[in-house]
């Protein structure tokens, strides 16, 4: 059968990658899945975004476990496409890839002092609290007594949420040993948190915000005069405002009304209408200086900050987090959209330079439409994707590779990386961890290293059987 | 007695696809399906049937009496959403 069936690969491991495998076999049980991820474990964001403290939603794995792995579709982990395998070596030996590779990078705020020592992308923080191998060395001075974030959306109030939680609170999570130890030592006892607009069009989540207003020990500070609403802001609400913004100001509201609490270990000041110009300090991060907004209607309808004219305040502090967004970067050789940050495509059809669909080349996830969107959004995105791939199957568009052998795949990939992960070096992951958290009565205790990673993985493969990948 | 939905809610569909009495809004395709930041049960039409319970993915939905002490906000949040949508249609009206 090798060879006449259609073999599909899929660019990344995480929740785009996952939703698109699990709807690729309920529509076509006859395709062979490839999953390829250049780290040694899948599941992308949801090991290494979600916080720790988030756990339940960690619970998905479950999902994509039953839905992929078990259904046939191989994990092939830590080989990096472009870097170890080629998109043109892909194509030879693959129907269609889909690239599912999200988006890797942070957006940046454009100010003076954005790269001095001190100040770093939110999403480095993340990646350091959740174990992810490339950041374990990063060194977060949580010295000062004062950390800032930038942004008002949901990784600022995961990151906020972190720095805020009790030593016993994260002690029950998965969050790398590494940035524990840190976090123990930690001094921080004020986050400010810095919105651009309004509390109306603050993007978090009102579960997030509703949680960063309830952390055992926390003093939450909201100033009243911020949360009283400017006119243009009022009739967006009423008109045009979600379910969301509604209860966000509500929330925010009781937050600004309470007294505040002179026995609480940490506090957070949520400060709206604020924006950073410059990041200040002689050798590292000293202070921030910011300015006031007001929110003005644009000729197009929409709400936008304009800086007042007025002196800018100074915030000391020892620590930024910028958490702006994010912003997916190029793949070797596929195209891409310079100016969306996505690879150019049509319901997930990726095109080439003269507009057509390059046949066989599929996205999905934030690299097809950008970073927006929960968990779940990429079911939907996954089905829309998928079915033109299907659709592409059916219609016979899709030639067979020149190289459909699955042996000759595997060989190639064997050879490139002798130390690739499997399915069942991945399980061997899993367990060893599963089993060190079980110890210590939390959910997970993650190696947080390359090596060990491949480490725990090689002892699998050699209990079984080394070599490429299993069927 | 009703199904409440709570903060840890993915936007998985999966429950949408199960209940029996389409009790579970936004829906993929109405307006304001995208902005929303999570599904919601009606309490004036759920059955309490637990199908919902056992399709999502990420446990987030629990029967009323059984809903987390750290959710218990979610009870008011399901009905509020449904007492907006209702005030919304009857304007739009």
């Amino acid at each position: 059968m090798s060879g006449t069936r259609p073999r599909v690969a899929i660019v990344g491991a995480g929740p785009a990658g996952a939703f698109a495998a699990a709807c690729l076999l309920r529509a076509r049980g006859d395709v062979e899945i490839d999953l390829l991820e250049r780290l040694p474990t899948p599941w992308g964001l949801l090991r290494g975004g979600v916080a720790p403290d988030h756990q339940e939603i960690k619970r998905l794995d479950d999902t994509f476990d039953r839905e992929t792995l078990q259904r046939g579709c191989r994990f092939v982990g830590n080989v990096e496409v472009g870097t170890d395998v080629s998109h043109s070596e892909l194509m030879r030996h693959y129907t269609a890839v889909v690239y599912a590779t999200g988006a890797q990078t942070d957006k940046s705020l454009g100010i003076p002092g954005e790269d001095l020592p001190g100040s770093w992308a939110a999403t480095e923080f993340v990646a350091w609290y959740n174990g992810h191998p490339d950041y374990r060395e990063r060194e977060f001075d949580l010295s000062a007594q004062r950390a800032v974030v930038i942004g008002n959306g949901n990784v600022a109030a995961d990151v906020t949420r972190i720095l805020a939680l009790s030593v016993a609170d994260l002690e029950r999570t998965d969050v790398a040993d590494h940035a524990l130890a840190a976090l123990r030592e930690s001094r921080v006892r004020e986050v400010v948190v810095l919105g651009r607009r309004g509390p109306a069009q603050a993007a978090f989540t009102s579960a997030e915000l509703r949680e960063l207003g309830h952390l055992k020990g926390v003093d939450m500070r909201v100033d009243p005069e911020d949360v009283e609403l400017d006119p243009v802001s009022r009739e967006w609400l009423d008109e045009q405002g979600t379910f969301t913004a509604r209860t966000n100001v509500k929330l925010l509201r009781e937050f600004a009304a309470r007294p505040p609490r002179t026995d609480a270990a940490r506090r957070i000041s949520l400060r709206f209408l604020r924006s950073p110009v410059e990041i200040r300090g002689a050798e590292r991060v000293e202070a921030v200086d910011v300015r006031r907004n007001e929110i003005v209607r644009s000729d197009d309808g929409a709400l936008r900050a304009r800086p007042v004219d007025e002196a800018v305040e100074t915030i000391e502090c020892g620590l930024v987090l910028r958490s702006v967004g994010y912003r997916a970067v190029p793949l070797p050789d596929v195209p891409f959209d310079e100016r969306s940050f996505v690879l150019p495509n049509q319901r997930g059809r990726v095109r080439g330079p003269d507009g057509e669909p390059l046949p066989g080349v599929y996205a999905v996830g934030w690299i097809k439409r950008g970073p927006t969107g929960i968990l779940g959004t990429n079911k939907r995105d996954a089905e829309e994707t998928v079915g033109c791939l299907a659709e592409d199957l059916q219609a016979g568009v899709l030639a067979a590779p020149p190289e459909p052998e699955r042996e000759r795949i595997d060989a190639l990939l064997a050879e490139r990386k002798p130390d690739l992960v499997t399915v069942d070096g991945w399980r061997a992951i899993d367990e060893h961890e599963l089993a060190l958290g079980s110890a210590q009565e939390r959910p997970r205790v993650k190696l947080a290293s390359r090596d060990e990673l491949l480490a725990a993985a090689a002892a699998q493969a050699t209990r079984s059987r080394a070599g490429a990948p299993s069927s | 007695m009703t199904y409440v939905i709570t903060g840890s809610c993915i936007k998985d569909d999966s429950c949408i696809e199960v209940c029996p009495v389409d009790c579970i809004h936004p829906k993929p395709g109405a307006p304001d399906f995208e902005t929303a930041e999570q599904l919601y049960i009606d309490p004036a039409v759920c059955i309490d049937c637990d199908a919902c319970v056992e399709a999502c993915p990420v446990d987030a939905i629990f029967a009323e009496f059984e809903v987390p002490e750290k959710f218990a906000y979610a009870l008011e949040l399901n009905a509020d959403f449904f007492a907006e949508l209702s005030t919304a249609e009857r304007t739009a009206a």
